[in-house]
């Protein structure tokens, strides 16, 4: 297999594509921006300077693309397997509760720390079978079945916030995480912890085994040719429940690690104004990651850094940080066109040497 | 119990159904040439706004207008990309969730209300009333919509052509019909009805506009035309069957004897649920459009 060199090299293309979408991004919030009424060089530039300015700045932004990064892993994995894995939403909620909930138990420090990590993967996993074997036995659409339960984990954290986990002091939120196991923090006075670390290793595990281990192989053969990974003795099915199980792990630690890892109060609140939409994020940051950790560990930190810079855009320049949302959503929609650099000048022919599938062409 | 009660209920589900099975026929007609809308969630959601500022501005019927338009516009663009620029369509559905949940919101802070902007009672559609409750003209649209989609597809040479296209783009290529255009017209028109739902629940239906008002009801949709086979009759029935939880799930959560033993939230999750087992239950013997998610290049 070719070396790390080389990957890097062979990645031009997606980057340079990428920062043509991202361009083309910006330019349209600009002038939505503009329309509106506001300054968008007011705008952007506060939206960079709170997002990199000084070393708060840039402490907020990683420990914005901690979780990121997590529930983008959920997403690349399925997808480099030909699956669309949307599921990290509900699995992140139910595994920031297990956390929570081993909490409860009042055990030992480094005891509830480790269990709180495990239980957390577990539980997004769990949440992610019935999604495997539905498709798996039934050959029901993913998208449809983890849509449905992303709505159904929703509800039951609201329920399990309201009536279970509920902190008896303050009824808005969950009981906190133990002072014992939570992550200390990495830069002091700011949101980042050492959560990032295990943000990070975790990105790596998930290179090794899609690209150094034989199962790694399976699934990307399987999400490149079908036909052909199958009449090379690949199962289906068996890549189907391993791919989706260790997406749920990946989504179930990323709600763990928001809530050990997130100062002041390391807990949930009540309509989970924190970690919703964490799993939706993560698509988009796969997307622009191209489905690779270490494009997915860049994205994240942009993803990140416009979620910090947003929040000063919105208090020095007036505009509403849902702009960045909307900036988001035109990157990853152009990023959906494969040959994006022949559009420039678009009515150039575009070629058809050969049968092209939309699938990942990386 | 009397008859009222049964009637309260049915009405109820008629108006949740409204929006499932109108955005359900109008993903039909996509699919059925080729092509895979992710996006409905977002255009519900973005045509329900642009739905209530034309219904401010001009009255109910310009809000709906407004809506299909928006949805019109959302669905020529994504058509483009998927068909003319070979876009991956779950990713641009993806994209136009992202963009309108973004536009959204900024939109609402923008008007100063942040969270919830209730539409004017004078702007909002005015509604037949019977003795059981107040209906919507858009029932019955909502019922008769399927019907003619139906008959289109399944009768007419146009109908003939979207599904030949969505089925062997190759062969109607070669037959003379228009593949690319056949299947961003298709998209365009689905998603104008989608628009039209999004602009039902913000003026008529239930009046006002959040970030999450559109509440998973695009993703219900496309459930629906899954394990509807693209029969447009069958999307009629699934959506009267997910108004009808919809709706309950509501209207329990309003009695208190039934608070005291089943939590609000167990209730509001029931719809998905059902949609789920339904999927779950129904999937095996549904079959899709032989080259639906697959861009058409011609050799």
């Amino acid at each position: 297999m070719a070396g790390r060199g080389s990957v890097f090299w062979g990645r031009t293309e997606e980057l340079r594509k990428t920062v043509i979408a991202g361009i083309i991004g910006f330019a349209v919030g600009a002038v939505i921006i503009f329309l509106y009424g506001y300054s968008p060089v007011t705008a952007f530039g506060a939206l960079f300077s709170g997002a990199f300015g000084d070393l708060y700045s840039i402490s907020e932004s990683l420990a914005n693309a901690v979780p990121l990064i997590l529930t983008a892993l959920t997403f690349a994995i399925g997808f480099r397997g030909g699956m669309f894995n949307i599921g990290a939403e509900g699995q992140l909620y139910l595994g920031a509760l297990a956390a929570v909930t081993v909490t409860l138990f009042r055990l030992p420090s480094a005891v509830s720390f480790a269990l709180s990590l495990i239980f957390a993967a577990l539980a997004g996993a769990i949440w992610s079978l019935p999604v495997a074997l539905l498709k798996a036995t039934r050959g029901v659409h993913e998208v449809i079945s983890t849509i449905m339960l992303n709505w159904i984990s929703h509800f039951l954290s609201f329920y399990l916030i309201a009536k279970i986990l509920v902190d008896p002091l303050r009824g808005e939120k969950t009981v906190s995480i133990a002072e014992g196991s939570r992550f200390a923090l990495l830069v002091p006075g700011t949101s980042l912890s050492y959560s990032l670390i295990i943000s990070i290793v975790l990105a790596i595990v998930i290179f090794i085994l899609l690209w150094r281990t034989v199962i790694g192989f399976d699934i990307r053969a399987m999400g490149h040719n079908e036909l052909a990974a199958t009449y090379a003795g690949i199962v289906k099915w068996k890549i189907i429940l391993f791919v989706f199980i260790s997406g749920g792990v990946t989504a179930g630690i990323a709600g763990a690690v928001h809530v050990m890892g997130r100062p002041p109060t390391y807990a949930v609140y009540s309509g989970m104004p924190a970690i919703n939409g964490l799993g939706f994020e993560g698509l988009a940051v796969a997307m622009i990651g191209r489905n690779h950790p270490i494009g997915i560990i860049f994205a994240a930190l942009f993803f990140g850094g416009l979620l910090a810079g947003g929040r000063t855009m919105q208090i020095f320049a007036q505009v509403p940080l849902e702009m960045v949302r909307v900036v988001e959503g035109i990157v990853v929609l152009f990023l959906a066109i494969p040959e994006l650099m022949r559009l420039f000048p678009f009515l150039n022919k575009l070629k058809t040497s050969n049968l092209f599938k939309a699938r990942a062409s990386e | 119990m009397n008859i009222d009660f049964f009637w309260g209920i049915f009405i109820g589900s008629l108006h949740a159904m409204v929006p499932i099975t109108i955005t359900g026929t109008g993903e039909t007609i996509g699919e059925s040439a080729g092509l895979f809308n992710i996006g409905l969630e977002g255009i519900l959601l973005l045509s329900a706004m642009t739905g209530a500022l034309g219904a401010e501005a001009g009255g109910a019927l310009v809000g709906l207008i407004v809506g299909a338009a928006t949805g019109f516009t959302i669905g020529l663009i994504f058509g483009l990309i998927c068909t003319y620029f070979r876009g991956v369509q779950l990713i641009g559905g993806v994209g136009i969730n992202l963009f309108s949940a973004g536009m959204v919101a900024f939109w609402l802070i923008h008007l100063g209300v942040p969270g919830h902007h209730a539409v004017a009672e004078e702007s909002r559609m005015v509604d037949i009333s019977t003795p059981y409750g107040s209906l919507s003209p858009l029932i019955f649209v909502a019922i008769a919509l399927p019907i003619i989609v139906y008959f289109i597809l399944f009768r007419t040479r146009l109908g003939l052509k979207i599904r030949a296209v969505g089925e062997n783009p190759q062969a109607a290529d070669v037959a003379g019909i228009k593949v690319n255009l056949t299947r961003l017209f298709s998209t365009a028109v689905g998603a104008s009805l989608t628009g039209l739902a999004g602009a039902y629940i913000s003026v008529d239906w239930i009046g006002s506009v959040t970030k999450e008002i559109s509440a998973g009801r695009g993703f219900i949709a496309l459930a629906t035309v899954v394990f509807s086979g693209l029969n447009p009759l069958l999307v009629l029935l699934g959506g009267f069957i997910f108004g009808f939880f919809d709706n309950l799930a509501v209207w329990i959560a309003t009695m208190p004897a039934v608070q005291k033993v089943v939590p609000w939230q167990f209730v509001a999750m029931a719809p998905y649920v059902v949609t789920l087992l339904i999927v779950a239950g129904v999937i095996g013997r549904v079959r899709f459009p032989a080259a639906m998610g697959i861009p058409y290049e011609r050799e």
